[in-house]
């Protein structure tokens, strides 16, 4: 009997207790912020991506607990809105615009410059985790499209060649600032 | 898949004492304000295509297949989520509404599988119907563009299927889970096209929050939610309606059959106890029925270290017998007894009590309730006046303020648990009083109000403050008390719980709950409108079991929340008939009914109708039995379905009584811990096999019907009654229905109750007589059964397994969801993948002290026994505190549970034993030795073990 093939054991953790700190934290600072609001998931679930970058699936426990609901409903919101990221971006995030006006523009020919470029699909991330590729429907710049933005800086009058420059740009420039949005990818 | 037998009115019933007319394809309905037009028709015998909706959810419009024309609407409308309007105008059939409704079964179709012939819902399935009722002839879109149809299938549920290439995506599974069950572990994710049916986080139902319920699989109108045992079989051709044999909810099941093979258990709609839903445990975990374990053949031997032997059935009738003569001929009428089991129906323990009362001439019967609600029967008959719960479960809908005591429903009663929680989402409130974070206490849309962490033992010091809180804070109901209590008797109790001792400042200490909190549940009970109290074994299994409850009566009398609808004080009994096998008579000193064997109206009764005379003496309890046997003076018993070596505390102390008798009988259905110390083994028959009823937590009697044959071809009742013709003490019933009358015949509160009457009425809460033709959903309306309520005094003693240097964790147990009980049939199915052993839950802070991490092998040990088990170091339990389930025999949990027990009524105090915990290597000394006993105390003879094999 002593010979018993050793069994795993059903474990409860606590939600959230194995979390990264900074995503515990950032869970629960967005929780107490906004917990008194009515349908304050959706808040919370904002705040949550604006300090993390994305939506890390292993924070739904948390969320879910923290509010009551079960995992399920959670990850129901999350799914619903494209703009929620359920992977971990790219050190930068690259929106490019595909509305009428850049499209009327040469927004198509850029786009699958771009997507050769990366390698990866809208809302996918380039191999070496750089960059993340995500659609967007007018950035209020469409008098000198084709536009993207990426980092949050606006950029017009896109073409391959400068989509090039831009990324072989961005990328030494952030060499030094990367760091804080890389974690382990899940 | 909805069940074979039952037809869908596609939205639920609505209540209303309005009732509206309307014209549906100028047929007339009237219906009740509030109904669908969807309803409404097909009551009027129309039934209109629909998928989305279905009437165990409410409505949701989103398939577009019912829409109906309403004259003076414009378009469309839906006619599932379109209420009924008094001379209102329904077309549901011409040319464009069916264009419209063929036109999208057209796109369902096209990006669903055509694979109908090999399909397990062929023949069942309400896509194929609707697709046949629209006429649908061609699908033009083909199947070249992006579809599902490669979506891949779930098959890690042991139960059931998810076959995502065949959902079409009506989200019933969706809201079965929000609203019938309330667990909301299913969601629907992304959006548009790429909308697909998750389990919580896109992950395999076993690894997901499903709590394998089944309510999606019965409302999934396709294959995609199927039961494996209905892939594997096919469609049932009949159904039969039965009772669940496990806990004290009763749910009511149709079994499907195919033959004589079950293919599938379906929660009936009709069902009064559970009104379509179901568990795991009742709906699927039915495996053990048929497990190779099961023990067909009568077998004996002389001694316990002998193999057994099979005999005939009329060998182990004879030796059985003449083994009981020449065991009451040397030691006496009263070296003998018999136990009943809260798992077998009400007629067969009728029929056991009788044996032993007229057949043996003694009162020595007892009952496993003994070890679980003894206390509920003693307490509730003191003060209210009789032994059962007070309301339905129903009534919880009408709870303002729901205080759960000592139970943990979600997993123990997860049927009524269920209702709960709607409730609770309804805005009800929530006070849970129990030393663990149960469920309840904080989970998907449930959050209790105020938890109450009580130290184990506790509970009558806490209570005590609660009235304390009512006293002297005046939330005293003082009307209802003046009408329906004896004066006195409340005067004297109110001066006691006054006294600032009781306090919840002043008890503090002893029960570690914080006052304020204490005095803010008080205050909401007392205020917080209709309160109902939910209680279990944490309240029972405890040295002062019997004084809580009457703690719990008293409260809720002074409070006058009692005697309606959304109030009561509710045990929540453990086992399928716990409650019936406590109103057969099980007791040694109670007949049928609850009527003491010194009370002469009710034993001359039954003398006369037996034609004996009867013991007025109260015989021996369960464990005054296993003393008596100790010091030689009881030898002989018959133990009907229950596993006392494993169930009842201090087993080194049960089995050592089992084996100084001469003779013990055990009838199971399989070789149980008991058997090891048996002399005669009398197969026992599954609740499939029989007819009969069981008696729920609700005072519910319903009907149990025979699905297949008894396998080893007696039913339970059978054997008993051969045992007393053997004995000359003649029984002669041709069908469990004749046992019903002469239950009827002789006990008062079952006057009415008759088979033909449940098959009329479909279940009945007794008392059932003339004043009742129709049963009692709740007790107590105008007055209290006794007359007058009395409040009893409630000194609060601590118990004697207080945590002291040598034990200074306290160790408390329960069960979880997908096993039950001791498990004899949950282990014999593929539940185990939920539960394969039983773990020592452990607070980090106790676990640090000792260095115990997770999954680490420790022992256990408390000042009578030693056991090792698996640690899960977990915040549920509170500092101080450990606990685990008592599923598994090898595990052992009652070798270190002590025999402190209930002062009035015996039942054990399994909830608090004063433990310690260490790191170990090595399983127990118990537990060795009990693996080597359980080997060779079971062996068979050889032929016979070869052809078990
Ligand atoms: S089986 Fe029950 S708990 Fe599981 S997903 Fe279905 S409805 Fe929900
Ligand atoms: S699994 Fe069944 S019930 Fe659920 S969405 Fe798909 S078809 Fe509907
Ligand atoms: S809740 Fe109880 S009675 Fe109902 S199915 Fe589950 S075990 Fe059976
Ligand atoms: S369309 Fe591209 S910026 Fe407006
Ligand atoms: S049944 Fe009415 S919209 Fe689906």
């Amino acid at each position: 009997m002593s010979a018993r093939k050793r069994v795993t054991i059903p474990i409860r953790i606590e939600p959230g207790s194995d979390l990264p700190a900074a995503e515990r934290a950032a869970v629960l600072e967005a929780v107490n912020r906004n917990r008194a609001l009515e349908g304050a998931l959706l808040p919370i679930l904002h705040a949550i991506q604006d300090r993390l970058g994305w939506i890390p699936p292993r924070t739904l426990p948390l969320i879910a607990y923290e509010l009551n609901l079960s995992r399920a409903e959670v990850h129901g919101v999350v799914s619903f809105y494209h703009y929620f990221r359920q992977h971990q971006p790219g050190e930068h995030v690259i929106f490019l615009c595909r509305a009428e006006a850049c499209q009327a523009v040469g927004a198509v020919a850029l786009e699958a410059h771009a997507k050769r470029a990366l390698g990866v699909e809208f809302h996918g991330t380039s191999g070496d985790g750089r960059y993340t590729l995500e659609p967007v429907y007018c950035l209020g710049n469409c008098a000198s499209g084709p536009s993207l933005m990426i980092d949050r800086e606006l950029h017009g009058r896109m073409t391959p060649e400068r989509f090039d420059e831009l990324i072989g740009a961005t990328s030494t420039s952030a060499a030094s600032a990367s760091g804080s949005a890389s974690g382990s990818a899940t | 898949m909805q069940s074979i037998a039952e037809q869908d009115l596609g939205t639920p019933k609505r209540q209303s004492a309005k009732q509206v007319t309307l014209n549906v394809d100028g047929r007339q309905v009237t219906v009740p304000a509030g109904t669908s037009v969807l309803r409404a028709a097909a009551e009027a015998g129309l039934s209109i295509p629909k998928l989305c909706a279905t009437d165990t959810l409410e409505a949701f419009g989103s398939c577009r297949m019912c829409l109906v024309q309403v004259e003076g609407m414009k378009g469309f409308p839906a006619s599932c989520t379109t209420p009924v309007a008094e001379g209102m105008k329904v077309t549901t059939q011409n040319e464009k509404i069916a264009n419209i409704r063929r036109g999208v079964m057209e796109l369902y179709i096209s990006d669903h599988p055509l694979d109908c012939l090999t399909c397990p819902a062929n023949g069942h399935c309400e896509l194929q119907d609707m697709a046949g009722a629209v006429g649908l002839r061609e699908v033009r879109y083909g199947y070249s563009g992006a579809n599902h149809l490669d979506a891949p299938k779930d098959e890690s549920n042991p139960y059931f299927t998810f076959d995502a290439s065949k959902c079409i995506v009506c989200s019933r599974c969706v809201r079965a889970c929000d609203e019938q069950q309330g667990t909301l572990a299913l969601t629907i994710q992304g959006r548009g096209f790429d909308s697909t049916v998750s389990a919580s986080q896109a992950e395999s139902f076993l690894e997901s929050e499903c709590v394998s319920c089944g309510a999606c699989i019965t409302a999934c109108p396709t294959a995609t939610l199927s039961e494996k045992s209905l892939i594997k079989a096919g469609q049932a051709e009949h159904s039969i309606i039965t009772t669940c044999a496990y806990c004290g909810v009763g749910c009511s099941f149709r079994a499907e059959m195919q033959g004589e093979e079950v293919v599938r258990m379906v929660p009936n709609k009709d069902g009064h106890a559970n009104h379509g839903h179901s568990c795991v445990k009742g709906r699927f975990a039915i495996g053990y029925a048929t497990h190779p374990d099961r023990i067909t053949k009568p077998m004996i031997r002389a001694s316990i270290s002998d193999p057994w032997k099979e005999v005939s059935w009329e060998e182990a009738i004879a030796h059985s017998a003449s083994e009981l003569r020449r065991i009451q001929k040397k030691y006496g009428r009263d070296s003998i007894g018999g136990i009943t089991s809260s798992r077998c129906t009400n007629e067969e323990t009728f029929l056991v009590q009788k044996l032993v009362r007229a057949g043996f001439g003694n009162n020595n019967v007892d009952t496993c309730a003994r070890v679980c609600h003894s206390p509920t029967g003693y307490g509730l008959k003191q003060t209210i006046g009789e032994s059962a719960g007070t309301q339905d479960f129903d009534s919880v809908m009408d709870a303002d303020v729901i205080m759960v005591i000592g139970a943990n429903p979600t997993d123990a009663h997860p049927v009524f648990a269920s209702r709960l929680k709607k409730r609770l989402r309804a805005g009800a409130r929530l006070i849970v009083v129990d030393p663990r974070r149960i469920d309840l206490v904080r989970s998907a849309h449930v959050k209790a109000d105020h938890h109450l962490t009580l130290k184990p033992g506790t509970n009558v010091a806490v209570l005590n403050a609660m009235a304390h809180v009512v006293v002297t804070e005046g939330l005293v109901d003082e009307a209802f008390v003046r009408e329906r209590c004896d004066l006195g008797n409340f005067e004297s109790w109110a001066r006691f719980v006054a006294d600032p001792r009781h306090s919840p400042e002043a008890t503090a200490a002893a029960t570690g709950v914080d006052p304020h909190e204490l005095r803010a549940a008080a205050r909401l009970y007392a205020t917080g409108g209709n309160a109902a109290i939910y209680y279990g074994l944490g309240v029972t299994e405890h040295s002062q079991g019997s004084t809580t409850v009457m703690a719990i009566a008293n409260l809720a009398m002074a409070t006058g929340n009692i005697g309606r609808e959304g109030v009561g004080v509710n045990p929540l009994r453990g086992q399928n008939n716990v409650q019936g096998s406590c109103d057969m008579g099980s007791f040694p000193h109670e007949f049928s009914g609850y009527r003491h064997v010194s009370n002469d109206t009710a034993r001359e009764t039954f003398e006369r109708l037996w034609g004996v005379p009867l013991s007025n003496e109260p015989g021996l309890r369960i464990p005054n039995m296993i003393d008596e046997a100790i010091d030689g003076s009881f030898k002989w018993l018959y133990v009907q379905g229950e596993d006392i070596a494993q169930s009842d505390p201090d087993t080194t102390h049960i089995t050592a009584g089992l084996k100084a008798m001469e003779c013990v009988i055990v009838q199971d259905l399989f070789l149980n811990e008991t058997a090891r110390y048996a002399h005669i083994f009398l197969p026992g028959a599954s609740f499939l096999e029989k007819d009969g009823t069981f008696t729920n937590a609700e005072r519910r009697i319903s009907r149990v019907r025979k699905a297949i044959p008894p396998l080893a071809g007696m039913a339970d009742w059978e054997v008993t009654m051969a045992l007393a013709n053997a004995l000359g003490a003649p029984m002669r019933y041709n069908h469990p229905r004749e046992i019903m009358d002469e239950i009827a015949a002789t006990t008062p509160t079952f006057k009415g109750v008759s088979y033909a009457r449940l098959d009329e009425l479909g279940s009945i809460q007794w008392p059932c007589n003339d004043a009742a033709p129709t049963g009692t959903p709740v007790m107590h309306v105008d007055h209290f059964v006794r007359g007058k309520g009395q409040f009893m005094l409630t000194e609060y003693l601590a118990t004697e397994e207080r945590a002291g240097p040598r034990f200074p964790l306290l160790l408390t147990t329960g069960r979880i969801l997908s096993q039950y009980n001791v498990g004899a049939q949950t282990r014999r199915t593929a539940s185990t993948v939920w539960h394969h052993e039983d773990v020592l839950e452990i607070h980090p802070f106790d676990a640090e002290q000792r260095g115990v991490r997770d999954g680490d092998l420790v022992a256990l040990a408390s000042r009578i026994g030693e056991i090792s088990l698996h640690a899960s170091v977990t915040e549920r339990v509170q500092p101080g505190v450990v606990y685990t389930t008592f599923h598994h025999a090898v595990t052992g949990a009652n070798v270190v549970t002590t025999d402190n027990s209930d002062w009035a009524t015996n039942c054990p105090e399994y909830k608090v034993t004063a433990v310690q915990v260490r790191r170990t290597n090595h399983f127990s000394d118990w537990q060795l030795r009990d693996r080597e006993e359980g080997v060779s105390l079971r062996r068979m003879a050889k032929a016979l073990a070869d052809a078990a094999e």
